[in-house]
């Protein structure tokens, strides 16, 4: 070959090499993998929504690091395996960061192998196996059971001056993480629990569960179900004349629970972590964001996504490099402030196991909505 | 003691809607020799279909009626011309995995096409209370018990004492008989279809509230109704009502006495119990293989 040719033909090959290299140094991608149909259609769908809004936000002011974020969106209908398999996809493609599931299920099953590539995963799974396998690349959006828990105990100890409580519960994985939570922070604050009372998952009638927590006769209960069986719960503690205080968390309270138990829901208390009816500007700003692009408003899985995203661009951003590794480290130990970053909406903290640490709400239902009965702060500001 | 009454009554208005769904079971099989699979379905797509007409501003008892119209049609008439007529002369197995196919594509038809979710329904009975004696009562369950109880009476009477009644049990008992006695055998069997059809749009009507419309709601209803009618005798009505009293009843007194967990399971070992010692069931007649 003559010296052109050689030149041309070396050109050629290096641009193309350069080429794949060239393409990633100009977008940032980030895979999505969400409950998009199947039992969890509901959480997914909200927590997808709340990502690709503040995906839109970012690319629009700029991007992180003045590069554009690319957001994969793929199914995984529910399914523990099928979520596994699309996070070994996500690996392939070299994707910098993996957001969601949201179904704790599929989570323990997916973050395995983000784990094994090595990639930050932000998830929005509430069961409190999540952040205890030791896992440096998992991330939560909302508060484990083991923090929200405590917080619950000490409304139902300084509030309610409650020193003995009944305890209703779902008998699946995150029923039960919930109630072996609970348990122990009520120990922790000296509230006996009186009374075990275990249900199915899909349970239609609560008669049994119900009556059994009026024999024990505790000065309140502490209803963890999902969200239908909250509903059927709550009509039968109407039913059959239960005049105690009724306490939930995050599921009690829910937007769903209210609109099937109807008038059975008022007066319920439920602690919840994020809800778009907290009294705070930039929360009304985000419902009201949500609201005019969907046209819905959404649950607080919503929140967990878009904040989820103002997160990991935060670390990129001290991070100072797209290295997966060194942005993980970036994660762990980051305290934000929605003074400074206003895409989180809430301060928060974020541990060395991928915990959140935030301030919380209190919600009664009045009159067929949430209204905010108290502000708790993180428990690191007690 | 209240206990156990409170627990009596509320297993016996869930029990009645069971028999509503059992008798259907029971009337298909003894006038047309159909074992439908999709018995649950056919309660819960009517609940979705009332929902639908609800939305488009219809009042309830206008919904209802619609819904019956509309019910008479597809799972009545499309129902027994589709899949009853074509697979019947093949035997009971066919239509068996027929209508279990049937079930399937119903609730995933509704999942998928419709939404995953459960939706509120609006319960035929305001929402008041009675305290009698310590035990507990909703104006929906005493409302639930007597409107099952009139249905399931209303059909036997009507199948004993009106001419097309009689007709139809002519078709039951003795097909051939019946053709040559000049009654229109396709029409009485229609006529089963579509009471059927009818019964589970009110089965519909009274548990959907309770249950809540999800496209799922037919499953563990279509199974209970199958053991009830099993266990109070497949080939009578009044067994009907009797097994899913039973099935109501035992499935409230096993949660709250034994344990939660063994809820589902209750209605299981008493249908095993009465295969083994009572095949015809409680309430049935020993019928001898037509040759």
């Amino acid at each position: 070959m003559n010296l052109f040719r050689r030149t041309f033909v070396t050109t050629a090959c290096a641009l193309a090499l350069a080429g794949p290299g060239l393409a990633q140094a100009q977008a940032i991608k980030i895979a999505g993998l969400y409950e998009l149909s199947g039992a969890g259609a509901t959480s997914g769908t909200n927590f997808k929504d709340g990502v690709a809004l503040a995906v839109k936000e970012i690319n629009a002011a700029g991007g992180i690091m003045g590069k554009q974020i690319e957001h994969s969106i793929s199914d995984t209908q529910s399914n523990p395996g099928v979520a596994k398999g699309l996070t070994t996809k996500a690996v392939d493609d070299n994707v910098i960061a993996i957001m969601g599931p949201v179904f704790s299920g599929s989570i323990m099953v997916s973050m395995a192998e983000s784990r094994r590539a090595e990639v930050p995963n932000i998830v929005g799974g509430e069961a409190a196996a999540i952040t205890k396998q030791g896992n440096p690349y998992v991330f939560r959006t909302s508060f484990t059971q083991e923090t929200a828990m405590p917080k619950v105990a000490r409304y139902l100890a300084n509030n309610l001056k409650a020193k003995n409580v009944a305890v209703i519960f779902v008998n699946n994985d995150f029923g039960k993480g919930g109630r072996d939570a609970i348990t122990k922070a009520l120990t922790d604050v000296g509230i006996k629990v009186i009374a075990d009372i275990s249900t199915e998952s899909g349970q239609i009638d609560f008669s049994a569960p119900v009556l059994k927590a009026k024999g024990a006769n505790a000065d309140a209960l502490f209803a963890y179900t999902n969200e239908e069986e909250s509903a059927r719960l709550l009509r039968e503690l109407r039913k059959q004349g239960y005049n105690k205080p009724v306490v939930g968390e995050t599921t009690l309270t829910g937007q769903k629970v209210i609109e099937l138990a109807g008038d059975s829901a008022n007066g319920a208390v439920g602690h919840v972590g994020l809800t778009v009816d907290a009294p705070n500007p930039l929360m009304l700003k985000f419902k009201a964001k949500f609201y005019q692009e969907y046209k819905y408003f959404c649950d607080h899985n919503g929140i967990k996504g878009y904040t989820g995203v103002y997160m990991l661009k935060a670390a990129i951003e001290k991070a100072g490099k797209l290295d997966r590794k060194a942005i993980a480290t970036a994660l762990h130990g980051l305290k934000l402030t929605a003074a400074k970053t206003p895409g989180v909406i809430l301060d928060v903290a974020i541990d060395d196991k991928g915990d959140l640490d935030r301030e919380s709400y209190l919600v009664e239902v009045k009159g067929g909505k949430q209204e905010v009965k108290e502000v708790l702060p993180a428990l690191g500001q007690k | 003691m209240t206990d156990f009454f409170q627990l009596v009554f509320s297993g016996m208005a869930t029990g009645s809607i069971y028999a509503l769904a059992a008798l259907g079971f029971t009337l298909l099989w003894q006038a047309s020799g159909t074992i439908n699979f999709a018995q649950g379905e056919f309660v819960m797509l009517p609940a979705f279909v009332m929902l639908a007409f609800a939305t488009f501003g219809a009042p309830m008892p206008v919904a209802f009626a619609l819904t019956c119209v509309v019910a008479v049609a597809i799972l009545g008439w499309a129902f027994k011309r589709g899949i009853a007529d074509p697979l019947l002369r093949f035997g009971l197995m066919p239509i068996v995995v027929a209508t279990i196919g049937l079930a399937i594509a119903a609730r995933n038809g509704i999942r998928a096409g419709y939404s995953a979710e459960a939706h509120p329904f609006p319960s035929l009975f305001a929402d008041k209370l009675f305290n009698i004696a310590g035990v507990t009562i909703t104006l929906a369950d005493v409302g639930t018990l007597v409107f099952a109880l009139l249905l399931v009476v209303g059909t036997q009477a009507f199948l004993a004492r009106t001419v097309t009644g009689r007709a139809m049990q002519a078709v039951a008992q003795n097909t051939e008989s019946a053709t040559v006695l000049g009654i229109n055998v396709p029409r009485m069997i229609f006529y089963t279809f579509a009471i059927n059809a009818v019964l589970a749009c009110a089965a519909a009507l009274l548990v959907t509230p309770t249950y809540l419309a999800k496209f799922d709601m037919g499953e563990s209803l279509g199974t209970k109704a199958f053991f009830a009618a099993i266990i109070g005798g497949f080939n009578n009505s009044r067994g009907a009502l009797l097994g899913g009293i039973i099935v109501g009843v035992s499935e409230n007194l096993a949660a709250a006495y034994i344990s939660p967990a063994y809820k589902d399971a209750v209605a299981l070992v008493i249908f095993m119990v009465v295969i083994l010692f009572k095949p015809q069931g409680l309430l049935g007649k020993k019928v001898e293989r037509k040759v």
